[in-house]
Formats: structure tokens, C-alpha cells, sequence
């Protein structure tokens, strides 16, 4: 097994173009040294993005926050501007692991892991971010939502990495929030979650909504009907009743150790209810 | 010993050491990473050794070819069950324990230890369990205690054919053991009774979930002698047992026991030591066999999985005219009595004219269960209090009040046989019902429970060494493994009796060839048994340095006494001397007859039993199901509290336990017998962030059979929480919950049906 820590990301595109056995980008680690550790994978390139310039930095300019893709999720709650702007992503972001983990891990990596459960993903999608995309031919955009395609799936091709994560600027009376279900309080897994992100007019009204679920199918779930049941309400008590009901219709999850599929589809709309509540309120509105 | 010695009410009560919270002798090297726990040992030449185990929750071994295995360049030794010929001499038990530990002829569990290699590191040795090949012809299992009952289920053992019945039954079966306890006549107390509530109860397995992997470092010389580094509770139990399995003598076999990460039971068996010390004897060189995480989880001993149904009839007055339950416990893959346990500790809590409770032991296609501190007792004290909770309540009780009327005391037949001496279960429930936590308010979809819970403790054999060393300070020796702070309280003894400070004395954990037999610390035994037999030989101590005082002063024996660290003179003939302290005759020990010692071997009989009564506020969110523990509060019985502090620290950590197995932690088995969860992630023991401050009160009615009055503390703490959580849930929802964990989706589903 090599290891390098290019200090280009044309550089690291072309090692991971040029490599013939299995390559893997190494971000933080807390995914891919733990699987490497129980034998899972066993890599014969690892490409540690962290010493390429630019990698670890947030930048803020009109057009939103480019988040680069070796920046440690402790690190988005240390940026006033971003948490202002999108409190449900940096919220979701540091809900993973632990202190310990959250000095290590990135969202890109959450993302590129592509696990179903991923608690980053949901906010990011909800909050339409996109992923910019290096590869030694090229760079491309993606929404969020088309980078993962299944479980440990995603739709980067051979020698493509993610550089950074490009979150918009947040619109005037906006918000958006993130909430996971765990037995515990912390150190465990989604069982299932939800983000919404809400726009509202001046009278409070919804006039744009997101919604998406976690770990109820093989990729995070972007659900038009559930944000359909809000849009044109003021998140009155029939309109949430609706949107638990469109979530809980979206769920296809399957039953196992962590939770059945009636828990996951019943607590699914519970969720929903209860972040869109959160979310309205940050966008300004009164319920 | 004289019997005034050991009755507390005629022992000094004036404290100097005793009491006091001092800062036990292996924090420092444990807070700074210096301490060696099991894998820190390491051996000239040692190699790796890893198993392979069974994927199978129930097969035939057809065949186990080896020969690719051994071939691979850098592995020494594969072993096999052919490598362990039985030297057990008809004594099943141990054949037991030789079969957990390397499966003969068929796998009985996920996870059973089919073979062993040792190489020169873990990559080659992971490569040649890759090259082991194993046929095995799957065969049909059981892994639930009710369906391993039944009478079509899938036998493990041709020869378990149940014990304790009155006529031995016609057909082998998983039903093990049958058992009954209690006095007096049940139907009729029932008919006596104005309100009867019977009531089915599911508890699920859990593991210790201590935080060290087993690890053991053996070596065996090609002259028979053996040496092992091993984390255990019981260092001798552990020599004694593997010199059986192995066909060694037990003083040739040197154990030294590491610093423990946590044991609660879990390290009272052997598993991986005879096949480390196996590897070693065939490979002649030291093996190091460590657990990964997964391995104990799947490979250990957690505790039985259980189902429970309690009876209870009661007077309106309060009164209870009868009880009865019918207790079945699994034990994993070989047999147990831990329902007969079950069974003896389920009613002890009460002072019964009827009782009945009978015990059905059964074995199943998991690990073989282990103790898990005041084993099986919170499973029946979680059914036995929610009945009595609803019972209460039913009468229109408060549930406090009712156990209080209700409550066992001195001179009480206890449901399980003797009469109980001295016991606390009332001034626990006194102090729990005038304690400030009973009368705080509570918050929105929150609810309280209390609940009580009862253990025997054990004495056992005790083996300890007291030296003075020549510039006058003193050792202690011990052969009991310290898992919570003993080595602290055993120096405190020692220094009380020597009247020396706490610091002049040191204590350690001996090996098993520097003592006589020491049973392992189970039982809540370490700091009862060991401090008893460290009091006598302190005591054992004073006698020679009397006698060497006598002799510097030529004086008889019979007119020195031992007082404040120091030999004085006495009576009108000798009154006038300087006293002679330990230094000063340390100091001439060479010239008065040689090194200072005080010896003592002691069988500690009547522990002394103990109670507590536990107090828990939840907050439950209806409509996830979700549990979170607002406030808890434990009050127990310590006889005496040699070192508040770790008493403390006992009644939290069993509650801490208690409360992760009431909520989430259990083992889920797939259909197809395989465990799912062998991980922190997935079974789910409390975080810090889940549990609040476990507040503690400490009550001391002393244990007549200890010269301090002291009792064990560690276990009876991990009995109330699983009752005592439910209940507080089951207030919070009013729902009934009668299935532990608690987890989410279990009490959502729960709170669904009773909607319906
Ligand atoms: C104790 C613990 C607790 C955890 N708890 C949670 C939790 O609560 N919620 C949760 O969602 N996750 C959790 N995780 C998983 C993990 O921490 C997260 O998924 C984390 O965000 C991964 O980020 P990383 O930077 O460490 O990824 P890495 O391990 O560095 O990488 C993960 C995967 O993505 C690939 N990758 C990384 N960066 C890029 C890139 N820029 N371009 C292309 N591919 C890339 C890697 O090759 C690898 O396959 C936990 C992990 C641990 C160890």
C-alpha cells in the first residue's frame, strides 16, 4: 500500500488516474481508517487531499460558501457567517461521532462514503448545495443529491475527487434545520432524519420548501410531495399533518438492528413535523 | 479469633483510617497509561495468535483440514480440539468449559472456536486462518429461552436430561435444570387475597461491555513449567482451571494477573488462555492471544436472555398473602442454574407467609452466559417490582408504602430458606421515602419509579501475606484481582489495625505461586473476604512484634500491648518505658528472629447480604419512544463503607449498567442464529451524555460476621435499575412495559397498542 499527500489537486487527480489497484482519497479517515482497520478494504493508493492548498478553507462571497473538501466539521461551527447562514447544515454536520471525530471528519467525506445514514447529506441537499468535481481531464458541478447512488455507491468516476462543497447564499427569510433519530444522545448512527429548509414572503407564508429524509432507502430521499404539502401554508397544524404523512409515505426503509420499518416510517413524519417547525421559525415565521 | 473480635457492636468504632477517602495505590499509573493491562505483557520471541470460529449458530464439524494452514511460512503452531485430549477424569463441568473453548465435534454457537493458529505476526497468522478449511453440516438451532423449551425444538445435548425433577424424565432436552423455592401454602394465600395481578415479563441478553478485550500471554517450557499473563478476575481459578484442561500441575503454572479494564463477571471463565497456553506448548514458543471487540462480543459470556410470569395476591390492607413465579432463564450452549438463582433472589426482598418460585434452566445455540454482576437477579427483581408496583396500585397504595409493610427484617424466613440477621432493606426504603428526590416535582412526559433489589455475596477462600519491611513500612499481599478500588480499602485495614498511616502501607495483587488458593473476585468477595483475612493477619503481625518488643525489653510477651503503631510496656513493673515503635523494631528484626510477618488464610463465611432501593426519574417522548434518565438516585446498604468513595463508585457504575441494559443494550440474533450486533455502535451501552450525576446514599447496618461490619458492595447495585427504570416509564406513558430494553421502537409500539 502507498501513500501521498499531493499538494495540488491536479496532482492528486493524476495519481488517482494513474493508479491500476484500488485508490482511495483520504480526508479525514474516520471512515476509511476504520474500515481498513476491520479488513474491509484494503487499499493499494491512498491520496491524502489535506496538504492541497485551499483544501481546508471556507470561503464566503456573494454567490454563497465554497467548503473545501478537507475541512473538519469542527470547523464550520467556528464560522460565524456560515453558521448564520445555514444552522440546520452545521448542525447536521456536527452531530457526527464525537469532539474527537468532529476534529477529524469532513462532509465531503460523509458524502462520499455514501452511507444511507450519512447526517450531513440530508441538510446539504435540503440547503441545495452542490459538489465541485476534479479529475486530471477536467472539473464538473453535481447537485448533492446525484452524488450518492446507492449504499457505499456514488456516480464519481475512476480519478474524479470532490474539491469542495458550494453551499448558496442564504435568501432573506430562510431557514433550515436538521434532526436525527438515536437511541443515545450521541456517538451513534441515524436510526432516521430529516432536513427541511423553508423560504417564507412577508406575510410568513411558505414559498419554497425542501425536504429530505435519511436512512429510509438506499440514498438520502429528496421528497417533493412532503415539501408540496407545506408550500402556501404557514405551517398550520393540518399543513405539518400532511407533510408527516408524505414523508412517512416516501420511507422505504428496511427492518433491522438499528430499528423496524414501521419505527423508522412512523418517526420518519415525526421528525419532519418537528425540523420544519424549527425551520420556520429561523426563516422568521410565527406559528 | 474470639467471637467478641468479630462482632462490630463490641469493636472499636473509632476510626482512623477506616472511612477516610485516600487516593488508591494504582491511580496514578492508570491515569498517566503506565499500568499493564492484559495486552500491554510482552515475551522474547512471542507470536500472534488468532482463532477461527464458527460462522454456524449449530453444526457438525465433518472435517477440519489444516494442511494449507501449516504450511504457510511463518505460522508455528494451528491447533485444534485434537490438541486438548480430555484430562477432565469424568467431571462434566470442566468438559464444558474444555468443549466453549475449542468446540469437539460441533459448533454450538456463532462464534465458537473451531481451531487456533500462532504465527510469527497478524498478517500471516489472519492469512492462515484463511487457509484453514472447515466442512460443517448445518444443523437446526434455537436461540430463544420459551421456544428452546418446547418440545419440538432442536436438542443441543444428547445427555442433558433435566435435573431436579422427581423422576428423571424420558427424553433428553434443552431443559436443564429445574428447580423450586419458598414455604407456606400459595393457593390458599391466594384465595386470601382482595386483589391478584399475574403479569408475563421478556428481559433480552446483555454483555458486561467492559471496555478491555480479554488478553492472555502464556508460555510453556519444554520442562512442563508454564507461565501466563492474563487480565481475570481469578488468577488462581484461571491456573487451577487451564492445569486441568492442559494436564499440567498447578504449581507449575505461574499466572500473573494484569490491571483489569473491567470485568463484572465476565472474566470469572476461560476462553482464550488454554488455547494461548495449547499454541504455546506446540508451537515452544510464548503466544499472545487478544480479543478483538467483535470476538467478545460473539465468543464470551454475557448473561441469559430471560422470560418471566410473577403472581401476586395482597389484602386491601396492604399485606401480601402469597407470591409466585415461574422463572426460565437460557444459559448459552452448555447448562447453568442461573434461573435457580433467579428464582432465590426473586421474593427476597419481602417478608412472605406463602411463597412459591420455581426455575427452569435451558440451554440454547448462544455463548455460554457468564455471570454478570448479582447475576439474574435484576431480571427477576425488573418482573417481581413491576408486579408489585401494579399491585399497589391497584389497592390504592402508595407503591413505597406497600413495600415498606411489606418489607423483609431481622428474624424474617427469607423466600429462599435461611433467616435473615441484620439486613437494610427497610432503612433503604425509609431513606428512599423521606429522601428530597421522592418529592421533587416532574416535567411534562416524565415519570418516576423506585424500586428494591437484593444479593447474597459471597466469602470464599482468602489467602494474604502481611510483611514489615526492614525500614519499617509495610506490604500487604493479596491473591484476590482488585476490580474497584480493594487494593486501597485492604491497605486501609491493614494500616488501621498496625496503627501506621494508610501511606506506610502497600498493597499488591500477588501471583499465583506467592499465595495459597484465592477464589477470583466475584460475588461483591474482594474487599469483604480479602480485609478480613488481612485484619487477622495484621492482627497475626502485632503478635510477633509484641514478642520481638519483649525480647528487646526482656520482658514477657503477656505485658506489652499494641497500641497507635507501637509496642508499650504495661503494668506496674513496666510502665515507665519509651514505647518501641514499628521502625525501631523493623529495625532490629535481625537480632530478635528474623523478618516480621502476619499470615492468614480464612474461608469467609456469612457475607453478608445486602439491599438497596433505587429511585428513577424518565422523561419519555410519546412519539418515539425514546427514554432519557432526568435524575437518578441509589440508596444501599454497605455494612460498612471501608472507602466511601468506591462504594460510591460501585452504586453508580451498577446502576450506570442497569440503566443501559433497561434502555437499549441487548443482543439481537438474526433467523439465521447469527449475532447482528458484535459492536459498540449497534449495542448500545450509555454514553456520559445519557446518564445524569448518579446521586448515592450510603446506609451502614453492619455485617455481624465481619470485625468492621463490613458487606459486599459491588453487585446489588445493577439489581433496582431495570425495575426501577420501567416502572418510572411505565408512570411516564401509562403503559405497562414488560419487555427489556426499552429501546424505541419497542415502547412506540407499545404505546400504538394500547391507542388501539
Ligand atoms: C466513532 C465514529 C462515529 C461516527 N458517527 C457518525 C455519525 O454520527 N454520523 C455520520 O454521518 N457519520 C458518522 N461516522 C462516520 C464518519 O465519521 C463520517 O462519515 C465522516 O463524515 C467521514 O468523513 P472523513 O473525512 O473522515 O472521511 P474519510 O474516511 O476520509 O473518507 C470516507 C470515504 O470517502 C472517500 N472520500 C473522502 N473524501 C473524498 C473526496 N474529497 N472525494 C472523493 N472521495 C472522498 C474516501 O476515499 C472514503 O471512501 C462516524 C465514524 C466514527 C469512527
Amino acid at each position: 500500500m502507498r501513500y501521498e499527500m499531493p499538494t495540488t489537486a491536479k496532482a492528486a487527480a493524476g495519481l488517482l488516474a494513474k493508479e491500476k489497484g484500488r485508490a482511495f482519497v483520504l480526508a479525514g479517515g474516520t471512515d476509511l481508517l476504520v474500515k481498513m482497520k476491520a479488513g474491509v478494504v484494503e487499499p493499494d493508493l491512498i491520496v491524502d487531499i489535506k496538504a492541497i492548498k485551499g483544501m481546508k478553507d471556507i470561503k464566503k462571497s456573494a454567490g454563497g460558501f465554497v467548503i473545501g473538501a478537507a475541512v473538519p466539521c469542527v470547523a464550520l461551527s467556528e464560522n460565524a457567517a456560515l453558521t448564520k447562514a445555514w444552522p440546520g447544515v452545521v448542525e447536521a454536520a456536527n452531530l457526527i461521532g464525537s469532539k474527537q471525530v468532529q476534529g477529524r471528519c469532513t462532509m465531503s467525506g460523509n458524502l462520499c462514503n455514501a452511507s444511507p445514514a450519512a447526517d450531513s447529506v440530508p441538510a446539504l441537499i435540503a440547503a441545495g448545495a452542490k459538489v465541485s468535481i476534479i479529475s486530471a481531464k477536467g472539473s464538473r458541478k453535481v447537485a448533492v443529491e446525484d452524488v450518492t447512488t446507492g449504499v457505499g455507491r456514488t456516480s464519481l468516476k475512476k480519478g474524479e475527487f470532490v474539491t469542495a462543497i458550494e453551499l448558496p447564499a442564504k435568501k432573506p427569510k430562510s431557514g433550515d434545520a436538521y434532526l436525527r433519530f438515536i437511541p443515545r444522545t450521541e456517538m451513534d448512527i441515524a436510526v432516521v432524519s430529516c432536513a427541511v429548509n423553508v423560504s417564507l414572503d412577508a406575510k410568513g407564508m411558505i414559498t419554497k420548501a425542501r425536504v429530505v429524509l435519511g436512512a429510509v432507502a438506499i440514498t438520502a430521499l429528496l421528497v417533493k410531495d412532503a415539501a408540496s404539502a407545506i408550500v402556501g401554508t404557514k405551517l398550520d397544524d393540518a399543513a405539518k399533518a400532511k407533510l408527516a404523512a408524505a414523508c412517512s409515505a416516501a420511507c422505504k426503509p428496511i427492518d433491522d438492528k438499528r430499528g423496524t420499518v414501521e419505527f423508522r416510517t412512523e418517526v420518519a413524519g415525526v421528525l419532519a413535523r418537528r425540523a420544519a417547525e424549527i425551520a420556520y421559525a429561523r426563516a422568521g415565521g410565527k406559528q | 479469633m474470639s467471637l467478641d473480635s468479630m462482632n462490630p457492636a463490641l469493636v472499636e468504632k473509632h476510626f482512623k483510617v477506616i472511612g477516610t477517602r485516600v487516593a488508591r495505590p494504582d491511580g496514578v499509573d492508570k491515569v498517566t497509561g503506565r499500568a499493564r493491562y492484559g495486552a500491554d505483557a510482552a515475551m522474547p520471541g512471542q507470536l500472534v495468535g488468532l482463532v477461527l470460529r464458527s460462522p454456524h449458530a449449530h453444526a457438525q464439524i465433518v472435517k477440519i483440514d489444516i494442511s494449507k494452514a501449516v504450511k504457510l511460512a511463518g505460522v508455528k503452531a494451528v491447533i485444534t480440539s485434537a490438541d486438548f485430549p480430555d484430562h477432565t477424569q469424568g467431571d462434566r463441568g470442566m468438559m464444558d468449559i474444555l468443549e466453549n473453548c475449542m468446540a469437539r465435534g460441533k459448533a454450538l454457537y456463532d462464534g465458537h472456536a473451531v481451531a487456533a493458529v500462532a504465527a510469527i505476526d497478524a498478517a500471516t497468522a489472519r492469512k492462515a486462518l484463511k487457509l484453514i478449511n472447515v466442512t460443517y453440516k448445518i444443523l437446526p438451532h434455537v436461540t430463544d429461552v420459551d421456544e428452546a423449551l418446547q418440545i419440538h425444538a432442536p436438542v443441543l445435548h444428547p445427555h442433558i436430561y433435566t435435573e431436579g425433577l422427581s423422576e428423571k424424565p424420558t427424553a433428553a432436552s434443552n431443559w436443564n435444570k429445574h428447580g423450586e423455592y419458598g414455604h407456606g401454602d400459595v393457593d390458599a394465600g391466594f384465595k386470601e387475597a382482595d386483589m391478584v395481578i399475574s403479569r408475563s415479563y421478556k428481559t433480552e441478553q446483555t454483555h458486561q461491555g467492559y471496555i478491555e478485550p480479554h488478553s492472555a500471554l502464556a508460555s510453556v517450557s519444554p520442562d512442563g513449567s508454564a507461565e501466563m499473563f492474563v487480565c481475570t478476575q481469578g488468577h488462581f481459578v484461571y491456573r487451577n482451571q487451564c492445569a486441568t484442561l492442559l494436564g499440567l500441575d498447578a504449581n507449575k503454572l505461574r499466572v500473573t494477573a494484569s490491571e483489569i479494564g473491567g470485568g463484572f463477571g465476565g472474566k470469572t471463565h476461560v476462553w482464550a488462555e488454554p488455547l494461548a497456553l495449547a499454541l504455546s506448548r506446540k508451537a515452544n514458543r510464548p503466544v499472545k492471544l487478544t480479543m478483538s471487540r467483535e470476538e467478545v462480543f460473539r465468543c464470551t459470556g454475557p448473561t441469559s436472555s430471560t422470560s418471566i410470569d410473577v403472581k401476586i395476591g395482597a389484602k386491601k390492607d396492604g399485606t401480601i398473602t402469597a407470591a409466585w413465579a415461574e422463572l426460565r432463564y437460557q444459559g448459552g450452549c452448555f447448562p447453568s442454574n442461573w434461573a435457580e438463582l433467579g428464582a432465590m433472589t426473586a421474593f427476597a426482598c419481602y417478608d412472605l407467609k406463602n411463597v412459591k418460585t420455581v426455575s427452569k434452566d435451558a440451554v440454547v445455540n448462544r455463548p455460554k452466559t457468564a455471570a454478570y454482576r448479582a447475576p439474574s437477579a435484576p431480571m427477576a427483581a425488573f418482573a417481581v417490582e413491576n408486579t408489585i408496583d401494579e399491585v399497589a396500585k391497584a389497592i390504592g397504595m402508595d407503591p413505597i408504602d406497600f413495600r415498606i409493610k411489606n418489607a423483609a427484617k431481622q428474624g424474617t424466613k427469607s423466600s429462599y430458606g435461611p433467616v435473615y440477621g441484620p439486613i437494610g432493606i427497610g432503612p433503604t426504603l425509609e431513606a428512599a421515602k423521606n429522601h428530597p428526590h421522592m418529592k421533587a416535582p416532574l416535567g411534562k412526559n416524565m415519570g418516576r419509579g423506585m424500586a428494591c433489589g437484593f444479593w447474597f455475596n459471597f466469602g470464599g477462600q482468602t489467602c494474604v501475606d502481611v510483611n514489615v519491611t526492614p525500614d519499617g513500612n509495610v506490604t500487604i499481599a493479596q491473591g484476590t484481582i482488585d476490580v474497584g478500588g480493594s487494593r486501597a480499602s485492604i491497605a486501609m485495614a491493614v494500616a488501621e489495625e498496625l496503627g501506621v498511616t494508610y501511606n506506610q502501607v502497600r498493597s499488591i495483587i500477588a501471583d499465583t505461586s506467592s499465595l495459597g488458593h484465592n477464589d477470583m473476585t466475584d460475588g461483591s468477595r474482594g474487599t469483604f473476604s480479602t480485609s478480613k483475612a488481612a485484619i487477622f493477619a495484621a492482627r497475626n503481625a502485632i503478635t510477633v512484634l509484641r514478642d520481638r518488643a519483649a525480647k528487646i525489653w526482656e520482658i514477657p510477651a503477656s505485658e506489652v500491648e499494641w497500641r497507635d503503631g507501637a509496642a508499650h510496656a504495661k503494668g506496674v513493673n513496666h510502665g515507665n518505658r519509651t514505647p518501641l515503635s514499628l521502625k525501631e523494631i523493623a529495625a532490629q528484626a535481625g537480632q530478635t528472629g528474623g523478618p516480621i510477618a502476619g499470615h492468614a488464610e480464612t474461608v469467609a463465611d456469612n457475607a453478608g447480604v445486602s439491599f438497596a432501593t433505587h429511585i428513577a426519574d424518565v422523561e419519555t417522548d410519546p412519539e418515539t419512544g425514546r427514554s432519557l434518565i432526568k435524575r437518578y438516585t441509589v440508596i444501599q446498604d454497605a455494612g460498612k463503607a471501608m472507602h466511601p468513595s468506591y462504594v460510591e463508585g460501585q452504586y453508580q457504575g451498577g446502576a450506570a449498567q442497569g440503566i443501559g441494559w433497561a434502555l437499549n443494550e441487548e443482543y439481537v440474533y438474526g433467523k439465521d442464529g447469527r449475532l447482528q450486533n458484535a459492536a459498540f455502535l449497534d449495542y448500545r451501552i450509555p454514553v456520559c451524555s445519557d446518564l445524569p450525576f448518579i446521586d448515592t446514599q450510603i446506609l451502614e447496618i453492619p455485617n455481624p460476621n465481619h470485625p468492621y461490619g463490613v458487606r459486599g458492595v459491588g453487585e446489588t447495585s445493577i439489581v433496582p435499575p431495570l425495575a426501577a427504570v420501567s416502572i418510572a416509564v411505565t408512570n411516564a406513558t401509562g403503559v405497562r412495559q414488560t419487555h427489556i430494553p426499552m429501546s424505541p421502537p419497542r415502547v412506540l409500539k407499545s404505546l400504538k397498542t394500547k391507542k388501539k
